[in-house]
Parts: structure tokens; sequence; C-alpha cells
């Protein structure tokens, strides 16, 4: 099986968020950033197990500057077999959609994972638009994902309930909790990593037609109103006067 | 020129995120000047609703191949019936199905995206819409200069509003194709509001000792008629079912009231629940980060305070 893993870059989920003065970038300074979780801990550990138990191989993909190659390295630490990285900041979903699909194209990878969803954008917008770019089926927040015969049996939350589908490869689907277990890199992985083949590809021209023009931070909080522990009908005439939600 | 809104309706009921969606729509066709288009999928009972929503019009597209949900199938009717009626605004709910067509209808409509709007587009310069970003700490403004654009609406991001009448449904003919999912099996959770739609959530953590003492947070949240919800410690330890677990890895959530207890707020935690319009903590620990994000706090024993709050709650519902 041939499979190819998609990872982004995130700055770490405790990070505090800041922008630039002109609140039209984030602030980097002081910030962590991880490879995005739901592509670490569920796409690529639910790949790997794939491999090792069916044979093939996995390649990662990241597009991002140079920058970005630690976190590519960490995803062959922990046990890609290669990785490509697409030589440019990943601009939009779109921009990103593109780069990987022109990746992919040709290269006849049986499935595509990635995340549900990066925790910087949340958007969720990539994998349904690299299976259109593809021409290949979507399966959004998998959660369990098995082998029957050619075909690949996949639980998918959906509102108030899972849904259970069959697909056969090629498709593309994105990971959520469930799909497996993360993986820590040991240190025999991690020198691995540091001989395994990274490829850096231009990208290639595309459409790209959303920005951001500013971001935002949410207004202060006011500082909560504690409630004494003895007087509940307090807490249910706030909720019902002053918030107006009961 | 049109805003074209996908109403989703599985098993052919409408769901409260196509609503939502529908209700949003209207709001932006009004600000753009344009008519606002519903289109359901499939075989529905009374789609003619939609227009009390605000749809001036309502298509249905019936085909055997919509029986079940098929991401390459489903966009590939919208975005026809967003080329045939002209649409240069397109609108699903960002639900498990939105999310899976959005990226497809931007492509096949080679329009440019953004997942997940909580706010009506600024049409001043352009078109500008903002949404959430860094799970919940922050929100971004979007610029699409495309000629066509798509956009998911959050869950509760606006309540869904009565604005017009019931209008005649129009049935719509487009070429369906055959799609390449098999669906097996849809199990669903009877009895409850799903999480996602949810308005009140009651939550509880590990200060609850053991999956015994649920009783008397399924008795707050029946006297409320909230869903009930847990962290991860909780549904990890298998005291609750998975898809109760909300915070990052499990269910985002964006309820009108949002009861956490006994949950000391970790930062994982918080991803999935800032976006709640009030927040109420109760925890016996003073310093729990939690009483930091919340609007209402109660320091006590979950033991004690929580069946006092039922008991208050259900004097208030008796006497309103």
């Amino acid at each position: 099986m041939k499979l190819l893993v998609c990872v982004s870059k995130t700055p770490d989920t405790t990070a505090k968020i800041a922008f630039t003065s002109d609140n039209t970038a984030l602030d980097a300074n002081g910030i962590q950033f991880i490879m995005n979780p739901y592509d670490e801990w569920y796409a690529l550990v639910r790949a790997l197990e794939l491999k090792e138990s069916a044979g093939g191989s996995v390649t990662v993909v990241n597009v991002g500057p140079a920058a970005n190659d630690t976190v590519i390295r960490k995803a062959m630490a922990i046990g890609a077999d290669d990785a490509i990285r697409v030589d440019a900041e990943p601009k939009s979903a779109y921009f990103v959609a593109q780069q990987i699909a022109a990746v992919a194209k040709g290269n006849d990878y049986d499935m595509i994972f990635l995340g549900k969803e990066t925790i910087n954008y949340n958007g969720s917008e990539v994998g349904a638009m690299l299976a259109e770019l593809l021409d290949l089926p979507f399966i959004s927040y998998g959660t369990k994902l098995t082998m029957e015969g050619n075909a690949a049996v996949i639980e998918r939350d959906i509102e108030g309930g899972t849904e259970i589908v069959s697909v056969e490869a090629p498709f593309v689907v994105s990971a959520a909790k469930g799909m497996a277990e993360q993986r820590i890199p040991n240190m025999r992985g991690i020198m691995s990593a540091k001989r395994k083949p990274l490829k850096v590809v231009a990208a290639v021209d595309c459409e790209d037609p959303v920005r951001v023009v500013s971001y935002q931070l949410p207004d202060a909080k006011s500082a909560v109103k504690m409630v004494d522990p003895e007087n509940m009908d307090e807490l249910v005439r706030l909720l019902h006067e002053e918030a107006k939600i009961i | 020129m049109s805003v074209l809104v996908y109403a989703e309706s599985p098993k052919g009921q409408i769901k409260k995120g196509a609503l939502e969606a529908v209700s949003y729509a209207s709001k932006v066709a009004k600000l753009m000047g344009v008519d606002c288009q519903a289109l359901t999928l499939g075989t529905i009972e009374d789609a003619g609703v939609l227009g009390q929503y605000g749809a001036n019009k309502v298509y249905n597209v019936t085909s055997d191949h919509l029986a079940n949900f098929d991401s390459q199938v489903y966009s590939s009717v919208i975005a026809g019936a967003a080329e045939k009626l002209g649409a240069s605004v397109v609108i699903v709910a960002h639900s498990a199905t939105g999310k899976s067509i959005l990226g497809r209808l931007a492509v096949k409509l080679k329009a440019g995206s953004v997942a997940g709007v909580n706010t009506l587009p600024d049409l001043t310069d352009g078109f500008t819409v903002g949404k959430n970003v860094f799970s919940g700490k922050a929100m971004a403004h979007f610029k699409i200069s495309s000629a066509v654009k798509v956009l998911s609406l959050m869950g509760n991001a606006m309540a869904p509003e009565m604005q017009g009448e019931k209008v005649a449904v129009e049935s719509l003919d487009l070429a369906v194709p055959a799609g390449k999912v098999t669906v097996k099996e849809v199990k669903t959770i009877e009895g409850t509001v799903p999480l996602p739609e949810a308005e009140l959530v009651v939550s509880a953590g590990r200060g609850l000792k053991g999956p015994e003492n649920w009783g008397i947070i399924e008795e707050l949240a029946t006297e409320m008629g909230a869903t009930t919800a847990c962290s991860r410690p909780v549904a990890d330890t298998g005291w609750r079912p998975h898809h109760e677990h909300v915070g990052q890895t499990g269910v985002a959530i964006r309820p009108n009231l949002y009861i956490a207890i006994c949950i000391s707020g970790a930062i994982q935690h918080l991803a999935g629940v800032n976006s709640s319009k009030v927040i109420v903590v109760v925890n016996k620990d003073p310093e729990a980060p939690f009483f930091k994000a919340a609007d209402y706090g109660v320091c006590g024993d979950l033991f004690d305070v929580i069946p006092r709050f039922t008991e208050a709650y259900k004097k208030f519902k008796a006497a309103n």
C-alpha cells in the first residue's frame, strides 16, 4: 500500500496567541510550533499501522518553508519512510490543497490521510479540496478504519451518531480521535529520521482567492461572578435575569 | 445573481443547522440585494417551511443516488444547482456534511471559501467575513476575491429566525451521478439533542469520582432539557461514551449555556468549549483555572451544589 499523509505545522495547543501591531499576522515570538495534533496522532499513526500490517510505504507531505523541516523530521522519526516539502508559505487552504494535489498526481497513492482539521485555522477544508482536485472519494472525521479485502470500512462522526461506510481505494480520509493512538518517537527513530529522504519541490502556480485581512483577539472577559454555593436560587436568577439564557 | 443555501435533511427531516444556514443566507442575500434560494436533496416532507426562514425560493432534487451521503455526489449536485441558478454565494452548515462538501464546492465553482463563519459579510470593500481561529483564541476576517464565494456557517452562531411565509417547492432537473461510498450503517444516539446542536450543555469531569455518581449530572440535565457532556479523562476511563467528550480532541461545541462541573479547565478542554455564550463553573478548588474563563462560578462540593441547583431550577421552572 502506498500511503500519503499530509501534515501541517501549527502553534502549540497551549500557545498564547498574539498578533503583530497592525493585526495582520500572527506574532510568532515565543510561540512553539508543533505538528498539527490530528495529523500526528491519528492520520500518521493509522497510516503507519496499515503499512506495518500490509506492507508498503508512508510518505509525508508538508507545504511550508525550510523551518518546517523539524516537523517533517519528527514525522519520519515516528515512522514515515520519506517526505516531500513544497517550498512555499501555506497561504490558504485552497493554496495548500492545490500544492498537495500537484505532489500526489501521477503517484497513485492508495490512501491519502490528514487530520480532521488544523488547530490554527480550524477550517477542515484541505481534505475535501484535495479529494476534489484528484477526483477521489473523501471520508471526513474518520474514527476507525479497517481493511476488508480491497475496501476500507470507515466509521465517521456525524452529529448525534456514527456512520459506517465502505469505500475502495484510492480515497482521501481525515482522521479524528479513535483512529489511532499517539506514538512517541524513540531514539532509534530520531536517529534514522536524519537519513531518510526529504525532497523539496517548488510550488506550482495556482488560484488563491482568499486572504486574511485582519485578526482580532476576543474582548477581555469580565471577571467571573462568584455565587454562594448555599444559594443556588441566586445562580438560577442570574442565568434568567442577567444572562437571559434560561 | 443569488445566494444559494443547501439545507441538510437527513432522513427527510430538516436539521436545525439547516434552518440557521437558511436564516443566515437570507440575511446575506438582503445585504447583497439578491434572492435567497434554498436547495434540498432527496425526499423531504415539507421543504416549503424554509420560506418561513427567509428563502425566496425552495428547490428540490430527488434521486436514488442521494439516499445516502457521498461528498462527491452531493457536491456535484449542489455545484450544478449553483451554476444553473446563477448563484454567486453558496452557503452550507459547518456540519459533518458541510465540512465534507465545502472544499469540493470551492474547487468545482473556482470559488474562494471560508469555513465556519460566524459573522455576516462586510460588503464595504469587497466581501469580507469573520470566523474563529486558533481554536477559539482569536478571530480572523477573510476577504474573498473570486466571483463566486462559498461559506459554511458555524453551528449555534446565529439562531434561526422566522421571517416569512411558506413557499412552493420547485423540483430541479439535474444529473445525479452514482457515488463510490457505500453507507453500511448509521448509528444514532436517541433521546437527546446532539452535542454540536445543543443550546444547553451540562458537563462533568473526573471530580465526579466514579460513573455511579453520574445520576446527579443526568438529573440536572434532564430537568433543564440539556445535553450531557464530559471531559477527556471521563471518556477515556470509560465512565461515559466517547461521543460525549468535549474539548480539542473531542467535540467542539458552542452552546448558549455550558455548565462545567468539577472540570479543572485545561487549555485542551477550553479549546472545545470557549465559544459557549455563557459558562458556569462548579469546582471545589478555588484555584481551578476554569474560573478564569467562566461567567459565573460556584466554589463548592458538587455533591451539595448540584442537587441544590437542580432543586432551585425545578422551583424556577414551576414558577415560570
